[in-house]
Formats: structure tokens, C-alpha cells, sequence
């Protein structure tokens, strides 16, 4: 860093208005690419755990050494087979949503008092009725959390996708890197905190009003 | 909206689970249509087991439940239990729905109208004793124990169920409002009529609830009789334990007052003269004093009047009052604690009709075979 620079170069920030607003953008459709499509498979995935419960350590086992990955390894590993590609990114990011994901889901599902789902079957609910109208409900609390946890460690794992050019926040710390110059450093890394704080407002926000029997007492 | 109640029938239900043990061992009984049939013994006796083979939560090893002579293997199982009511001792609401809807559950699920839904969940609200209005939008975890369980047996009964299973429905609530629910369900049933199956391990529930009272033991069947039959008559060692040594006690709590002999005693209306009823044969200085429209004041010594005519002052309250329904139990039990020999029976205008005395009492309690 050059000496005598101050760390932020407010006049840049506002001359670079429109093209941090166009990364922000990035970022938020790559966190939201990898969490829909992480929600969708690790929803099947906690559905097959739930139906064949000796599926659900392998499935655990699996997604838990995804977790573990580096992902600057990971996405090395891959650029053989997708290339410097939005796949390449995804599949990096939605690995690492899985293993949150499937836990609360199976979790939630599980932690439905034993009474209401016997309740649920005398009452005459088919098994998929049970589980769409009176498990899943149940289980939401727990399901959100994880959605929660999963969209705050995207959002911050997405800053790295700007290693394979996918743009994102990740693309202003970068520049900053590259060119030794702190501002857009700081902007990205500012910005991308203040995305995950406020998704996971937005989250719980949905979850309070999702869930009003949670809260009556 | 009254539910014409339907026939259960077990046939040889034989419920075994693994190789070695056996839940319910060659089960045969019948529920008449609209009885209520208490299933009692002690815990692991299967009775939970018989409850859960009828809306086929469980499925028999061999043999087979009816319902109004159909047999309920051969039916879907959904749509079986939607016609069976159920209610357990944890309740099992849904804890995501208000009470509304935990109620609408089965008429939904059956497809009725929603205007219809509606009404017939105020209606099932109203007749078990929780007001729609205040109730209707709350939620399981605002309401107490005993009301959880209200909502439990309007919930079993929204879609007006011709059978009803209950397993220790009220097993969770303190005796106090047991007592309660237990009368409030027995008003229900005597106006909706279903087919009631009730599990409970407490004998005074199952003598005080059941119309038949089956007692299992061991997966077995070991007496199926009215409650009366089975106080009066053990069929054996067992039963008569566990019915308890004061089963005459309990007896007398299925004997009304008015199924008691009554004596007839003097009696005189307020503003009659003294002087003219004079000492009884027997020498029995008390009349009862009846006010102008019949109804007991008390009992007056006419030799210690000390007035021309008779007025309500004079007269000593202290017997205890019943009614024609009043339990023989509780008579005996107010006798005892009132400390008189008689009490006075008077019909629903509270006019006199006789007198119980406590040898009377005594003396059922000692029919005992």
C-alpha cells in the first residue's frame, strides 16, 4: 500500500457508485443461486434420510467432507472439469450449504412430538398429508435456522468465486489486492458483512411471521 | 347433531410382536352400538394395543375388528380413521394450528364447505365448554391442561365419528378438573350416542365412565361385563384385587337415591297449628316442616315448639338434601359428614318425596354376595 494513501479514498467510493452497486448485485444472485439450489437437493436428500433413516449417515458423512474442503482447493479441483465457469463457482458454493441444510431439515422433522404425528395418522392425514401439512410446519423453526446459518457463510464464501472471474464483492477486494490499493479492499469486505447481517435480518423477519404459534404463550 | 353410535366387534384379535411376545392373545368381544366400553387392567395388558387394532394404527397378527359388521382390514386405513374419532392423554393437538383449526381438521381433510366447517366448529366449541369467541384463535400453548383436552374431544368429534377410541384421555389433568371433564363427556355422549372405546388403568374412571367394563390382563380378556356385574361378581382372584377391597363402596356410587327405598315421615306446613299434630305412634317427637309449596324447611320437636303454629325458624336444617339422581355414595359420604341418620329427598322443584336413612344405605352395602 502506497505511504501517506488514507484507507479510504472517499472520492473513489463515489465516482465507483454504479459499479459497486452492479458487484453487489452479483453477489447477491450467486448466494441466491447456491442456496436455492442447496436448499432444493438437501431438501430431497433429508426426505430420502427420513424415509430410509440408514441413509442418513452416509449422507451426513458425505456432505460433512464437502464442508471440510478448502475452497480454494475445491474450485482449483473443479476448473479441469467446468472451467473459470458460474458452474464452477456453484458447485463449490452449494457443497458447502448441504450439510447445514440437511441437518436442520432432518432435525426439525424428527423433533415433531411423537403425540402429533401419532395425532396426525389417527386423524386420517396420508403419510405425504402428515408430513406436508403438520411436519413440515413444525419443523420450520429449525429449517430457517439453518437457511440462516447456510445464507451467512454463502455470502461470505462468495467474496472467493471472484478467484475463478465470477464478480461478486469478491471482485472489489481483489482490485484492491491486485492493485495495492485499500479502498475497493474495504468496500468489498464492508459490504459483503452488511449483506450477510441484513439477509439474516430479512430471515428472521420471515421466520416470525412465518411461525405466530412459536411465539404465542 | 345427534351420531347414531355403531356396533365394534373383536373376533380372535391376536396381536404378537417378534416370536415371543404377545400383546393381545384370541381377544373376542362386543360393543353394543352406543355403549361406552372401558377397557381396564394394569399397564402392558394390552389394552392400548386392542384400542389402536380398531382405527388400524396397529395392525392384528390374526383376527379381525368389525365395525357395524365390516371388517376394518379390509377398508383403507385412511379413510377408516377419518370416520374413527380419537383422543390420547398427551392430546397430540397440532401446535402450529389455532384451536379453530385444530377442530376443522378431519371435516377439511373430508372436504366439507368452509361455511359448514365454521359453524361446526363453534358448535363442537360450545359443547364442550369453551366459549368460541374467546377461544377460536388461540393457539395449544395458551391454553391449560384440561382445556387442551376439551379441544381434544371436539377435535375427535367434528366430523361426527359413529365410533370413538379414548385412551387415558384424561389421565394428564388433576382430579379436580378429571371429575369434571369426565361428567362433561358423559353429558356428550348421552346426547351424540356414538360407540365409545376408553382406556383407562384407573378402576373407579372405568366403573364411573363404562356401560361395559372389559377387564385385560396379560393380553387376555379376563372379565366383559356391566360395571355392576363386575363389583357384585369377580370373575376371579384377579379381578376382585383389582377392583379393590372396598368394591361395595364403589358399588353404591352406580346406585341413584332414587332407586333406594324411601320412608315416608309426619310432616307439617308452615302456619299449621301445633297442637294438632300430636307425638307419633312410635313416640318420635320430629315432623318434617314443608314451606307452602312443599319444599323441607327442617325438622321441629313439636314438644319443644313453644308457639301455637308452626314457622319456618323452628325448624333444624341440618339434613342434608338429594335428589332422585343423587349417587348413593355421595349420600352415604354427606350422611357421615353432617352426622345425621337421615337425609331428605326432593324432586327437581325441590318438593319433599321421603326420607333415606343411613341403615338404608348401610344395608346395600352389605348385599355384598
Amino acid at each position: 500500500m502506497t505511504a501517506g494513501e488514507p484507507l479510504i479514498r472517499w472520492d473513489w467510493v463515489a465516482s465507483h457508485v454504479p459499479d459497486i452497486l452492479g458487484r453487489i448485485g452479483e453477489h447477491v444472485v450467486l448466494a441466491g443461486i447456491a442456496l436455492s439450489v442447496g436448499l432444493v437437493i438437501a431438501f430431497g436428500l433429508a426426505v430420502l434420510a427420513l424415509w430410509r433413516p440408514a441413509l442418513y449417515a452416509p449422507i451426513v458423512w458425505v456432505t460433512g467432507t464437502m464442508y471440510t474442503i478448502p475452497s480454494l482447493a475445491l474450485f482449483a479441483l473443479l476448473i479441469p472439469f467446468t472451467g473459470l465457469s458460474l458452474v464452477t463457482a456453484e458447485i463449490g458454493l452449494v457443497s458447502y450449504t448441504l450439510l447445514i441444510l440437511v441437518r436442520n431439515i432432518v432435525t426439525g422433522i424428527r423433533n415433531v412430538p411423537e403425540d402429533v404425528r401419532e395425532g396426525a395418522r389417527a386423524m386420517g392425514y396420508t403419510r405425504a398429508g402428515s408430513f406436508l401439512r403438520v411436519e413440515l410446519p413444525l419443523a420450520l423453526p429449525a429449517i430457517v435456522a439453518g437457511i440462516r446459518i447456510a445464507s451467512v457463510s454463502t455470502i461470505g464464501l462468495v467474496t472467493v468465486t471472484a478467484v475463478i472471474g465470477q464478480g461478486g464483492l469478491g471482485a472489489l477486494i481483489l482490485d484492491g489486492l491486485i492493485l495495492f490499493f485499500s479502498t475497493p479492499l474495504i468496500v468489498g469486505a464492508v459490504l459483503s458483512v452488511l449483506l450477510a447481517v441484513f439477509v439474516d435480518a430479512v430471515l428472521a423477519a420471515v421466520q416470525r411471521l412465518a411461525t405466530p404459534w412459536a411465539r404465542a404463550r | 347433531m345427534p351420531t347414531r353410535g355403531a356396533t365394534v366387534e373383536f373376533r380372535g384379535v391376536t396381536k404378537r410382536y417378534g416370536g415371543a411376545t404377545v400383546a393381545l392373545a384370541d381377544l373376542s368381544f362386543e360393543v353394543p352400538a352406543g355403549a361406552i366400553c372401558a377397557l381396564v387392567g394394569p399397564s402392558g395388558g394390552g389394552k392400548t394395543t386392542a384400542l389402536k387394532i380398531v382405527n388400524r394404527l396397529i395392525e392384528p397378527t390374526s383376527g379381525e375388528v368389525l365395525i357395524d359388521g365390516r371388517n376394518v382390514l379390509s377398508e383403507d386405513p385412511v379413510q377408516l380413521r377419518r370416520r374413527i374419532g380419537y383422543v390420547i392423554q398427551q392430546v397430540g393437538l397440532f401446535p402450529h394450528r389455532t384451536v379453530a383449526e385444530n377442530v376443522a381438521t378431519v371435516p377439511e381433510l373430508v372436504g366439507w364447505p368452509r361455511g359448514r366447517i365454521r359453524q361446526r366448529v363453534r358448535e363442537l366449541l360450545e359443547l364442550v365448554g369453551l366459549d368460541p369467541t374467546r377461544y377460536e384463535e388461540r393457539y395449544p400453548a395458551q391454553l391449560s391442561g384440561g382445556e387442551r383436552q376439551r379441544v381434544g374431544v371436539a377435535r375427535a368429534l367434528a366430523a361426527e365419528p359413529p365410533v370413538m377410541l379414548m385412551d387415558e384421555p384424561f389421565g394428564a389433568v388433576d382430579p379436580i378438573v378429571r371429575e369434571r371433564l369426565q361428567d362433561e363427556f358423559l353429558r356428550i355422549h348421552e346426547r351424540l350416542g356414538m360407540t365409545v372405546l376408553f382406556v383407562t388403568h384407573d378402576i373407579d374412571e372405568a366403573i364411573k365412565m363404562g356401560s361395559r367394563v372389559a377387564v385385560l390382563q396379560g393380553g387376555r380378556l379376563v372379565q366383559y361385563a356391566p360395571p355392576a356385574e363386575l363389583l357384585e361378581r369377580p370373575a376371579n382372584d384377579f379381578v376382585a384385587r383389582f377392583v379393590g377391597a372396598d368394591r361395595g363402596l364403589k358399588r353404591l356410587s352406580l346406585i341413584s337415591v332414587g332407586e333406594c327405598e324411601l320412608r315416608d315421615v309426619r310432616t307439617a306446613r308452615v302456619g299449621e297449628p301445633v297442637a294438632g299434630s300430636a307425638r307419633s305412634a312410635d313416640g318420635n317427637p320430629f315432623v318434617l316442616l314443608l314451606d307452602g309449596r312443599g319444599r323441607p324447611e327442617g325438622w321441629v320437636n313439636v314438644e319443644r315448639a313453644g308457639a301455637e303454629r308452626f314457622d319456618a325458624q323452628m325448624a333444624d336444617p341440618s339434613s342434608p338434601l338429594f335428589t332422585r339422581t343423587t349417587r348413593a355414595r355421595d349420600a352415604l359420604s354427606q350422611l357421615l359428614a353432617s352426622g345425621v341418620r337421615t337425609g331428605v329427598v326432593v324432586d327437581d322443584e325441590g318438593r319433599y318425596l321421603g326420607v333415606l336413612a343411613l341403615e338404608d344405605v348401610i344395608s346395600l352395602l352389605r348385599r355384598d354376595p
